[in-house]
């Protein structure tokens, strides 16, 4: 049997390409070399921010993500019935602080120039902040309210996604690791060699986060994903104290470094089961997912700047993830240039969550030849900020 | 019908007289013997129940004894989720039997 | 001069640090516990002597040998109320042990960073409990529970009480019990006496020969005598009933595959109830340490009890169930290996030789005891799974459905059975058993519920200071 479209990786993107492109009617196979959300989906915070973006591309994506969330998670709802579990999509509100005086300026200039681009980020005074979150620091020094700012449960919301594409005809198969492309005669890829024999198809979709670099060299046509290690605390339950989703201030800035060294930033943020989840670390360390005290250490005492009552919080659970660092900081979303049939939906770091709606939209629309809602030449993969990295690569 | 104390005065092992100490739990004194866990002076004193579950408040206490399922834990003097079978009480100890409501989901 | 840390006091550690001694190591023994002695041992504090305590154990006078040993050595540095909470790895693969000492669950606890040269786990076991309706009732305790207040604390779980589960443990549970002036009003085997003769009669001279555990065995079968104590195999415990504590039981007699059988239950007055199946090993450690785990999720070791990695030793449950005279022995070939001996050296030859007599004895205890797939049978659907959470079975079955989930990660991060403050150590097993069954095909992902890189709680007021200590040293001299 042959799929009109094959999407490697059953993570968040995957699934969320695959729900529109088989709602669109096209026939569609889903693999991944373990389970359902079993990577960087299950490993990570659930974000939906528009918070932690400067204006450019990825923050048109963020927004018009953050736009769709709300409807998805209605559908999905409906669609799945009681006994599917919420995906939890709260729009809870993100509160960026400084923690230091330097620290201070810096941040509001940088909300200055997303309200420019129509985010909605409130400048409030400490007293202001202390409202919405009155057990925070009494030393913060500046604080911005983005009332955009959500999550869902990451790994229900991929699940969630993925059952709604098997509604709509979706065929998902588990266990099932890519290792190489089927060509034509013209060289043009038609289908993908797996561990379980030959899938042919129109076309395939390298959905696999930080997994796309390897799956795509074996496809024939690297892209240059590097797995960028992160790491999140678990608190154990404890009486709500917090709130919003609350980040220092310097979130921003080990985003969009490409330093490998260990960097973090503090985000704090309660769940729905009274956990506290503290992240997050950005490392360069291949996939390595040894457990490294230091960074915990270093984790721990960036969230009690923020919240000091945490001192007496209990650590129950760390998790490590790999997220899909590109070097230019932009997702690849669409065509490969360089070989007919291959497709990029890859390399969204840690926004992958947010961002999975908009990608699919945009998936969804250029292979079923319509307009997508924004303009995705930004994501393309022959946009010159790659152009070095793709060079040693020349196609089968 | 509760757990307890071996009475000495039956134990074949001859136990020696111990200090007495007490503790609060829950604003009331609750008497026990030195070298006893919170969860020993507890079920000594015939309490078979402390901490009420998040989700529905319901009653529990010590399950596997030996500091591995985290179902008795208490606050003890202003710190939370205490394993009392693990934690020797000290006299004086100000013991407060923990409840962590599940927080209202905002949609 | 080669150093050791032993991470658990029990019998195992015990005599690793004894052997490890002997071979000159400088030996650091950590348990979390303010005692050594560990689970076997467990004993009443230093506060509470008691003239006959050794009534209560099996050979007491070689823990009081051991300890006293340790003890007067200033070679061995006994660390009590010293929490490994994590191991990390160095470059070279070697472990590095981060260690609290202080106040169970405290805070302020002081911070050991151990860099030894070999490092021997006897991390032991804890009771398995398999979940049944009402088992989270305030009454309901793990066999272990009983056995551990009775003998630390000399407080009996009940008045009446209920002892059930599966393998020879439940018997000591039920003599302390019974030393502690609770009537135990029976004894409740899942196994049928037919499993129990397989199990136990093919090479009877095994355990024959293993002269210590029949002594043990028979010393317990002459107390239940003498407590008269009901024993019934192939019966099990199918509910417990109350509102807010435990009032009565059920017990059902079960198939050989223990489901129950239907019109054979019975209620029966208790007002606690101690159950226990089975050991689950605490891995974590190990895990931690890079050891290999084998399929029936033991430790793997060799003949030097040294794991896959290189200088990361095991001894006692964590390789195999065994019991106190095969931790024993293990634990010496442990010590005696990691300080540089071999395990041919005519000094272990004893131990080498003992622990052989053991080395199928969890093998013909879970042939004997070990827990079939009928118990699923007396599960309700609102029979709690994880106590933590408090996810129903109903809850578990419905959302692997729902997601056709064939990966660990996402039962537990759909349902929340398992991330509770536990970490799955109660739930952990049943929940791989329960997903396992309804993933066509089986589970594929591999996450194992023993996995957990924090390995206890620690408070992220410590883990902050350590930060700040380490960042106040200039790196270079790092």
């Amino acid at each position: 049997m042959t799929s009109d479209v094959v999407i490697v990786g059953a993570g968040i993107v995957g699934a969320a390409c695959a729900r529109l492109l088989a709602r669109s009617g096209l026939r569609v196979l889903v693999l991944d070399q373990g389970a359902g959300a079993g990577g960087t989906s299950s490993h990570g915070e659930g974000n939906i921010l528009v918070s932690d973006k400067g204006p450019g591309a990825e923050l048109a994506l963020a927004q018009h993500a953050s736009s769709l969330w709300p409807g998805t998670a209605d559908e999905l709802s409906n669609e799945l019935g009681a006994n599917f579990p919420s995906i939890e999509f709260d729009r809870k509100g993100g509160l960026v602080v400084a923690t230091t005086d330097t620290g201070a300026a810096p941040l509001i200039a940088f909300a200055e120039t997303q309200r420019e681009v129509g985010v909605d980020a409130r400048m409030l005074d400490i007293a202001e902040a202390r409202e919405l979150e009155p057990s925070i620091s009494d030393t913060i020094t500046a604080a911005i309210f983005y009332p955009e700012d959500a999550q869902v449960q990451p790994v229900i919301a991929t699940e969630a996604l993925l059952a709604s594409a098997r509604l709509a005809g979706a065929d998902v198969r588990t266990g099932i690791r890519v290792t190489g492309a089927v060509r034509n005669g013209a060289g043009d890829i038609v289908g993908v060699r797996t561990d379980a024999g030959d899938i042919s198809a129109a076309a395939v979709l390298v959905a696999a986060g930080p997994w796309s670099g390897e799956v795509s060299r074996s496809l024939g046509a690297a892209v240059p994903i590097l797995p960028r290690r992160g790491m999140v605390l678990v608190t154990t339950r404890m009486t709500h104290r917090i709130f919003h989703k609350v980040y220092d201030g310097d979130y921003v800035g080990a985003v969009s470094s490409s330093d490998a060294d260990l960097q973090t930033s503090s985000v704090v943020e309660s769940t729905a089961s009274g956990t506290v989840l503290i992240g997050s670390s950005r490392q360069q360390v291949g996939f390595d997912d040894r457990l490294q005290v230091r960074v915990l250490q270093e984790l721990a005492a960036k969230a009690l700047r923020l919240f000091p009552f945490l001192a007496e919080a209990s650590l129950m659970r760390s998790y490590g993830g790999f997220r899909p660092y590109m070097p230019d900081h932009l997702p690849v979303i669409g065509r490969d240039h360089r070989v007919e049939g291959l497709w990029h939906a890859s390399g969204h770091e840690g926004a992958g969550i947010g961002l999975s709606l908009a990608t699919a939209e945009i998936i969804a629309a250029q292979m079923t030849g319509t307009k997508p809602a924004l303009d995705a030449a930004p994501f393309r993969l022959d946009r010159p900020t790659l152009a070095r990295y793709l060079a040693e690569d020349v196609p089968a | 019908m509760s757990p307890g104390l071996f009475p000495r005065s039956e134990d074949g092992i001859r136990p020696a007289a111990s200090d007495a100490l007490s503790i609060s739990v829950d604003g009331k004194t609750v008497d026990g013997l030195a070298g006893q866990t919170i969860a020993g002076v507890l079920l000594g004193s015939g309490r078979l129940a402390w901490r009420k579950t998040s989700s529905d408040g319901s009653p529990r206490g010590v399950f596997c004894g030996i500091g591995v399922c985290f179902d008795c834990i208490v606050e003890v003097n202003g710190i939370r989720d205490v394993r009392a079978c693990q934690r020797r009480a000290r006299d004086g100890d100000q013991v407060i039997s923990q409840h962590d409501p599940l927080p209202e989901v905002t949609e | 001069m080669t150093s050791v840390v032993i991470i658990g006091a029990g019998p195992a550690g015990l005599a690793a640090a004894r052997a490890a001694r002997a071979r000159q190591a400088a030996v650091t023994l950590l348990d979390s516990s303010d005692e050594v002695g560990g689970q076997y041992w467990r004993h009443l504090p230093a506060e509470r002597p008691a003239e006959r305590e050794s009534l209560l154990h099996h050979g007491w006078s070689t823990f009081l040998e051991l300890r006293e040993a340790l003890e007067a050595d200033p070679g061995c540095d006994i660390v009590t109320s010293a929490q490994v909470w994590a191991i990390e790895r160095d470059a070279n693969d070697s472990p590095v042990v981060h260690v609290l000492v202080g106040e169970p669950d405290g805070t302020d606890r002081s911070q050991l960073i151990l860099t030894p040269d070999a490092l021997v786990l006897a991390t032991g076991a804890h009771d398995r409990t398999l979940p049944f309706p009402g088992w989270q009732l305030p009454g309901v305790f793990s066999a272990g529970a009983a056995q551990a207040l009775a003998k630390g604390e000399r407080v009996a779980v009940g008045r009446r009480v209920v002892v059930a589960g599966a393998g020879p443990f439940l018997l000591p549970v039920a003599a302390a019990l019974a030393q502690t002036g609770a009537r135990v009003v029976g004894v409740f085997e899942a196994s049928r006496v037919r499993g129990l003769m397989a199990g136990w009669l093919p090479q009877p001279h095994k355990l024959m020969g293993v002269a210590g555990k029949t002594g043990e065995l028979a010393g317990y079968l002459l107390s239940h005598l003498h407590h008269r104590i009901p024993y019934r195999t192939g019966h099990a415990v199918v509910a417990a009933h109350g509102t807010d504590r435990v009032e009565s039981v059920t017990v059902a007699r079960v198939n050989a595959d223990w489901s129950p059988i239907p019109g054979t239950e019975r209620r029966i007055r208790a007002d606690a109830v101690c159950v226990s199946h089975g050991f689950t090993p605490r891995l974590e450690l190990a895990i931690a340490a890079g050891c290999n785990i084998s399929a029936d999720r033991f430790v793997t070791v060799d003949a030097a009890q040294r794991s896959t990695v290189p200088t990361v030793f095991a001894a006692g449950e964590i390789t195999g169930i065994g019991g106190v005279d095969a931790a024993l022995a293990e634990g010496t070939l442990a010590g005696h290996c990691a300080a540089g001996g071999s395990p041919t050296d005519p000094t272990v030859a004893r131990h080498e030789k003992k622990r052989a007599v053991y080395v199928d004895f969890a093998a013909r205890l879970e042939r004997a005891h070990g827990i079939r797939r009928g118990w699923t049978a007396w599960l309700k659907n609102d029979t709690t799974i994880c106590r933590c959470e408090d996810v129903s079975y109903e809850t578990i079955r419905t959302t692997t459905e729902a997601t056709c989930a064939v990966g660990l990660r996402s039962v537990k991060l759909t349902t929340r059975a398992g991330l509770g403050i536990c970490q799955g150590r109660m739930c952990g097993r049943t929940l791989e058993d329960l997903a396992g069954r309804s993933a066509p095909g089986g589970l594929i992902d591999r996450v194992s519920t023993d996995r957990r890189p924090i390995a206890a709680p620690v408070r992220l007021g410590d883990l902050a200071r350590a930060h700040d200590a380490t960042a106040a040293i200039p790196t270079d001299s790092l």
